[in-house]
């Protein structure tokens, strides 16, 4: 890894981030700048492996110009958003079902042309001035009969806006009563914008809503030797599909994605696989967890983003189910792959090398995106995440150590127990024991900063004012964020690629979203265009010689 | 199909909203906000809000959009945003250095009732608010109106604080231009200096959202109405609101406020409504139409002349905002296109009557609903088929399950450039509108044409 990355240019050796943290604080009022230097770090691996702690999952401070949106936004735009054929209405005024309304590129493929697609579709109970005032329980009833009457669905689910917990609607009583009345699912989510720090909040309470309300509910198994539910992906540019074609090649079968291109049977029969792999480990670590307890399924994290991660990850999952014919077989398949993405690889890397990158997006992209920089040899100096908490950074080992809270104490924690008749180990405890003894690691990531290198700046929910300071001082070749930092990076000459939604292209998960990666890479860093911005007479300013014809 | 459920029959809704055809309030106060020199938005309420406004703004315009937010958590919501606001203040003007802070409620604010202007004066108390900078604000409740409404109020809220008369008049107009694009605001301005007249334009934000690449950024180009400028809006000869609905508001409070007489007209799409622009010019200051101003007109006719048999008869299905539809109708109607169907999201009974008046000799059945929603137009065009569509980019998905070509037009604009550079007011923008739907119409034709009538001179 280190090797890959000799060529980083000396300029960008010699800026001390310490000095860049005080800068970036500067200019700050003093309780602003004392909260900002908590979550402004300066990396830092110790031999023991220890690391500095980082402040995270800490509220916003009002004025600042974040990244981040809000709980309704990770609830039904990030996890409910990308799933199929459940009716998802917004019960509030018009604003937050209409922009959350195919804005994140999921892609989704129902099997025939008479599947169920909804995600095509925004449902709003659309609360006026009379609703907020007198309540909005009689028009929310309506919506769901109107919905079922227009398209019976599988499922209906709700999701409540700020003034909605304000005024108090009672949508769960309501959900309650429409499944009785409709003899389908129906059920809602307090995710009202407000609640918790950042989107985060929303993917727990949505998770917390689909494990309770769905999954268990259908125990047909589908067939397979290698059943894996896949968890944290969202099939943002198509990621899933290309991940499903190489686990299919591998002849794993995936029961369900949590919650790219998902359907509602999928959920319903999650609690029949054999291991659940995490992408994203902040959208959903959780759920992995309670289906432990609940059903035995054990947990891993993998990762396909990026080549070697990939490989790496398929694997992990063969060495799980210890069967030598998928362990070969996964290595047909990276070896088969693998020739393709060597190929433009190193094509790219001849163009790409030595150049640098800062990424702050999300809660497993601005670290899971750097491996497939460092595989065209660009280094990360600067990182961090929008929505993420301390583990995420620091590993999961400092889970007992953090602090619980008001922010944190209002989303729901769900207390689980085995499930009398569906909970079934999938591992003795010898398999168990024999496959840690061997390094196989079950449910644990390391987080970010013990992946970055030493005086890498990881900062946490970065303002506007920081990534601009940041561009300022340190010229990185490319700049990682969200559609709203976009362009304020690009108007400074710096190519700015979104990794939330992708502006464009995708998939870049898998072995075939490695190859567009580089080359998507390639095109914006090496771009011609910003050799263009200053005009020829701005370039040289010197006066030309007089045209002489007098 | 990627609209497999909308089914041809047509069944009363009265509590569900299917794919809307508008938004809420605060996005449009945002985006008004964005067109005073200097300013940045301020979102009181929790920061979703905030982040999907800009989302929404940026995706449309692909320029910077920045503003701030409250942030609310629970413990606001429960106990009142007015600690939330002071600080963002505070830190806004240390941080940002804007000169003006605009602030719009959200329908969180609004519910737990926040008094912005009390909050304000605290934060001026406190001495938050440096010597010669502004925090101006408006009400926007989401549950109330629309990103129209929203866009109204917020220009409405730039009267409110800014005009002054001293009872002096100087030489210049106002001209409100509307909820329309930076390229028809810099077109409106064209036009009204073409004509020779001195004009204070505002919300504008042309030089704001669609700015040249400079290796530069700024947070606060050199557009936008300036705070100096906004002043001097008292003591003008006359107001010209384009727009009734969006420019309504503001046009009348500065004949309250300062007796600055108004006009409110169409937005100046098409010629029609364009001759009544140049027309209220001229007939107010008393001056002559510039010969250039014919041309331009001249030509505009002229592409209709020529090209008439591709527009004559043609159903059209329309969504999108009051003002644009009354104007785009006309517009239509003028070179004997008949738009037949026909949404929009905001409310209003007077725009039901207006499109009816301009429709009134269609030989079709018209359908108009104010407020109704994409899923409802989906509906009517599956049982009286359109050739053409025109709208949001939300309409590409009705276009392609029925096969109908699509000019996109309105808010939001999100898989297509052009909109923030090219107008479509005025009559070059007449001529660029009908470009566009010359296009799509012979673009079609081309692709249908049996090889024995694919023609090279159409």
């Amino acid at each position: 890894m280190k090797a890959l990355n000799e060529n980083i240019s000396l300029e960008t050796e010699q800026i001390d981030p310490q000095e860049v943290k005080q800068e970036l604080l500067k200019k700050y009022p003093t309780k602003v700048a004392r909260k900002r230097a908590k979550q402004i770090i300066v990396n830092r691996v110790s031999e023991e492996q220890e690391l500095p702690e980082i402040g995270a999952n800490t509220r916003t401070i009002p004025g600042i110009i974040t990244q981040r949106g809000c709980t309704y936004a990770g609830c039904k735009g990030v996890i409910m958003g990308p799933t199929r054929d459940i009716v998802n209405i917004t019960h509030g005024p018009i604003g937050c079902g209409f922009y959350s309304w195919l804005t994140r590129r999921n892609q989704t493929r129902p099997d025939g042309p008479e599947d169920d697609n909804f995600m095509t579709y925004c449902f709003s109970t659309d609360m006026q001035e009379e609703n907020i005032v007198f309540g909005g329980e009689k028009k929310l009833r309506a919506a769901i009969q109107e919905a079922y009457d227009l398209f019976k669905p599988k499922a209906i689910s709700i999701f409540s806006t700020c003034p909605v917990g304000l005024i108090g609607d009672d949508v769960h009583s309501v959900a309650r009563e429409m499944k009785e009345k409709l003899g389908i699912n129906v059920f809602g989510f307090s995710c009202e914008g407000y609640k918790g720090v950042s989107q985060s909040a929303g993917h727990h309470i949505a998770n917390n809503g689909i494990f309770k309300n769905v999954v268990g509910l259908n125990d047909n198994v589908k067939e397979g030797k290698y059943r894996i539910n896949l968890l944290g992906e969202y099939n943002i540019g198509g990621d899933a599909f290309e991940i499903d074609r190489i686990l299919d090649e591998c002849e794993i079968s995936v029961v369900s994605t949590f919650s790219g291109n998902s359907t509602y049977d999928q959920f319903a029969n999650a609690h029949t696989a054999d291991l659940n792999t995490i992408m994203c480990h902040r959208s959903i670590n959780y759920v992995a967890e309670m289906m432990e307890t609940k059903f035995g399924i054990p947990w891993i994290k993998i990762n396909f983003i990026g080549a070697q991660a990939t490989a790496k990850s398929l694997r992990k999952i063969a060495n799980y189910f210890e069967n030598d014919e998928l362990k070969q077989r996964v290595e047909d398949v990276i070896a088969r792959e693998m020739p393709e993405v060597i190929k433009v690889r190193d094509d790219v890397r001849a163009r790409c090398e030595g150049k640098v990158a800062m990424l702050f997006v999300g809660g497993s992209r601005a670290h899971h995106y750097q491996e497939l920089f460092r595989e065209i040899g660009m280094k990360t100096i600067s990182a961090g995440y929008e929505f993420a908490h301390r583990d995420d950074y620091e590993g999961r080992k400092v889970l007992p150590s953090i602090k619980v809270d008001a922010d944190s104490r209002n989303i729901e924690e769900l207390e689980i127990h085995p499930d009398p008749e569906r909970f079934r180990p999938r591992k003795t405890d010898e398999q168990l024991k024999k496959l840690q003894d061997e390094g196989f690691r079950f449910k644990d990531y390391d987080g970010m900063m013990r992946e970055m290198s030493d005086r890498s700046l990881v900062i946490d929910d970065i303002s506007q004012y920081e990534s601009e300071q940041l561009i300022e001082i340190y010229k990185p070749d490319i700049f990682c964020a969200g559609i709203k930092e976009k362009f304020a990076i690009q108007k400074k000459g710096i190519p700015m690629k979104q990794l939330h939604s992708y502006d464009s292209g995708g998939p870049y998960a898998g072995f075939k979203g490695a190859i567009n990666f580089y080359r998507e890479i390639d095109r914006m860093v090496n771009s011609q265009i910003w050799k263009h911005i200053k005009a020829p007479w701005q370039e040289s300013p010197e006066l030309a010689a007089k045209y002489a014809c007098d | 199909m990627l609209l497999r459920h909308t089914s041809k029959e047509i069944t009363e809704r009265s509590a569900l909203t299917i794919n809307p055809a508008k938004t809420c309030q605060p996005i449009g106060a945002m985006y008004a906000a964005l067109g005073i020199h200097g300013c940045l938005p301020h979102s009181h309420g929790s920061q979703g809000c905030c982040a999907y406004h800009r989302s929404a703004l940026t995706r449309h315009y692909k320029e910077p959009v920045m503003a701030a937010t409250s942030s609310f958590t629970e413990g606001a919501s429960v106990f009142g945003g007015q600690a939330n606001l002071v600080q963002a203040i505070d830190n806004i003007f240390t941080i940002y250095e804007p000169e003006v802070i605009a602030v719009h409620t959200t329908c969180l604010s609004e519910t737990i009732g926040d008094d912005i202007p009390q909050i304000a004066r605290k934060a001026e108390a406190d001495g938050k608010i440096p010597e010669g900078k502004y925090v101006i604000h408006v009400n926007t409740p989401s549950y109330v109106g629309t990103h129209v409404t929203g866009f109204a109020n917020m220009t409405k809220a730039m009267v409110d604080y800014f005009a002054e008369s001293n009872g002096q008049k100087i030489d210049q107009i106002n001209i409100i231009p509307g909820y329309v694009e930076p390229s028809d605001m810099e077109e409106v301005r064209r036009i009204a200096e073409m004509m020779g007249v001195r004009v204070v334009m505002f919300p504008d934000t042309s030089k704001v959202l669609n700015r040249p690449q400079t290796g530069k950024y700024e947070m606060f180009p050199s557009g936008g109405v300036t705070v100096e400028a906004l002043k001097t809006t008292g003591a003008s000869m006359a107001t010209i609101g384009l727009g009734q609905l969006a420019s309504g508001p503001a046009a009348r409070a500065l004949d309250t406020k300062c007796g600055v007489s108004c006009e409110i007209l169409d937005l100046p799409i098409g010629f029609k409504a364009t001759d009544r622009f140049v027309d209220t010019l001229r007939k107010t200051l008393g001056i002559t139409v510039p010969e250039s101003l014919n041309e331009e007109r001249g030509q505009l006719l002229d592409i209709v002349t020529d090209m008439h048999q591709y527009f004559y008869g043609k159903k059209v299905a329309l969504a999108g905002d009051p003002d644009h539809l009354i104007a785009l109708t006309e517009f239509l109607v003028s070179i004997d296109m008949w738009p037949i169907h026909i949404v929009t999201g905001t409310s209003g009974k007077k725009f039901e009557s207006r499109i009816r008046e301009i429709t009134s000799n269609s030989p079709y059945p018209i359908n108009i609903k104010a407020p109704g929603d994409l899923f409802l137009l989906h509906q009517w065009i599956k049982n009286e088929p359109v050739d053409l569509l025109m709208g949001n980019t939300y309409l590409k998905y009705i276009a392609r399950d029925e096969d109908i070509p699509l000019v996109r037009m309105g808010f939001p604009i999100l898989d297509r450039i052009g909109h923030s550079y090219f107008p479509t007011v005025g009559y070059r923008g007449g001529m660029r509108l009908l470009e566009k739907i010359l296009d799509a119409i012979l673009d079609r034709q081309d692709r249908d044409a049996p090889e024995e009538s694919f023609e090279l001179v159409m």
